[in-house]
């Protein structure tokens, strides 16, 4: 309890980073890191939701009563994610079209709900905000380098730009299902050996 | 009668939720280690899908649509599943004691599951039908189903091998799905 706010920031970069060391919120990890204008478009809808409502679950945790707790998370985290629906379809429409039904379905992504039962329900405002910002801020960069990789070589480009030759063959397999699942997979195994002491 | 059998197939094996779709793979990963808790899963996820892609569909028809109500889908629709999980639950615990029993402990998971709220939402934006609606909840949650129990099938074979250690649990199951769904690609041409 006696971390300072700093700290709760920066756990979320590295220490806790979803969704590697905190295996969280794998379907949109998944399914946006095609491209990486999804992934980080969908990483700022995440610390957006994630820190108003670690921010606003902490204000109101001493209303909430804990049996419906759960309910309650949910309908503050539904809240936040309509919000940034209508946002980005009235800001960014081609983003919002691209990324579908994902943005909806942050509202069961576990990340949110997850912070909100372990984190903002026991702590205070400042420290659940930073815990949410630092999260966020991780998560997105989680998507944003998988998506990197996976852009790179299963496109050639990165942000739509080529980035290899004309003569260069993508290779596929790392924009399709089978190659998201495989990429996560040895993006924690590469986590696991350099976390280790 | 063949428009049912294609649209069947195709939700269940083309595109496949799970290895296709991308949706619902925190309980396909953390459920899978043993057979018993991944048929509790399938079983638990076809019956409540099911039931919250009907309803769903009617709260968008009759409730959301005429009211012009549409920018509050996503509020409603978690709270519609959320208390229709609890709504199981509760009945299943009076009713049915003995299918309570079996999926009892995997009902709650599913309200965060988002396969089910992922479903509802295809059905409203494909402009399915009642009957379509029905059709595509029961596809999905079957195909949701199969590749659940198939995976907890090689994932027990796993725990026989010897895998290095930073590949260890999820990061070899993450892999190990990765080539599932590459095998699922063969039934792209199918439909």
């Amino acid at each position: 309890m006696a971390k300072s706010i700093a700290q709760e920031f920066t756990k979320g970069l590295w220490a806790e980073i979803p969704p590697f060391r905190l295996v969280l919120g794998l379907c949109p990890t998944l399914a946006v890191t095609k491209s990486v204008e999804n992934a980080v478009g969908m990483g700022i809808a995440v610390i957006f939701v994630l820190t108003c409502s670690n921010i606003l679950v902490a204000m109101l945790r001493k209303v909430i009563p804990s049996k419906v707790r759960i309910a309650c998370f949910i309908i503050v985290i539904a809240t936040f994610v309509t919000v940034v629906e209508l946002l980005m379809q009235a800001y960014t429409y081609s983003l919002f079209m691209k990324l579908g039904i994902f943005i909806p379905l942050i509202v069961v992504n576990c990340i949110p709900l997850g912070r909100a039962e372990a984190f903002a329900y026991k702590n205070g405002i400042m420290a659940s905000a930073a815990d949410g910002l630092g999260l966020g801020i991780g998560y997105a960069l989680s998507l944003s380098s998988l998506s990197a990789l996976r852009e790179v070589f299963g496109a050639g480009t990165f942000f739509g730009h080529a980035v290899f030759g004309p003569s260069f063959q993508p290779f596929s397999f790392m924009v399709e299902a089978p190659g998201a699942f495989v990429c996560l997979g040895l993006m924690l195994c590469i986590m696991n050996v350099l976390g280790k002491k | 009668m063949s428009d049912i059998f294609v649209m069947l197939i195709s939700f269940i094996l083309v595109n496949n939720i799970l290895l296709m779709q991308y949706l619902g793979n925190c309980p396909f990963l953390g459920t899978s280690k043993k057979m018993e808790t991944a048929t509790g899963m399938a079983m638990a996820v076809v019956f409540v899908l099911v039931l919250a892609g009907v309803i769903t569909w009617l709260t968008e028809a009759f409730i959301l649509k005429p009211l012009n109500l549409q920018y509050l889908r996503t509020m409603s629709f978690i709270v519609v599943i959320a208390s229709l999980v609890q709504f199981v639950e509760m009945f299943l615990k009076k009713s049915i004691p003995a299918l309570y029993a079996g999926l009892g402990i995997y009902l709650p998971l599913i309200t965060t599951n988002c396969a089910v709220l992922g479903v509802c939402l295809i059905n409203i934006k494909e402009d399915y039908n009642f009957f379509q609606t029905v059709i595509s909840s029961l596809g999905y949650s079957m195909g949701f189903g199969f590749a659940l129990i198939l995976f907890a099938g090689v994932r027990e074979r796993i725990l026989l091998a010897r895998v290095p250690k930073p590949l260890q649990d999820t990061s070899i199951g993450l892999v190990t799905a990765g080539l599932l769904s590459l095998s699922f690609f063969a039934f792209k041409g199918m439909v």
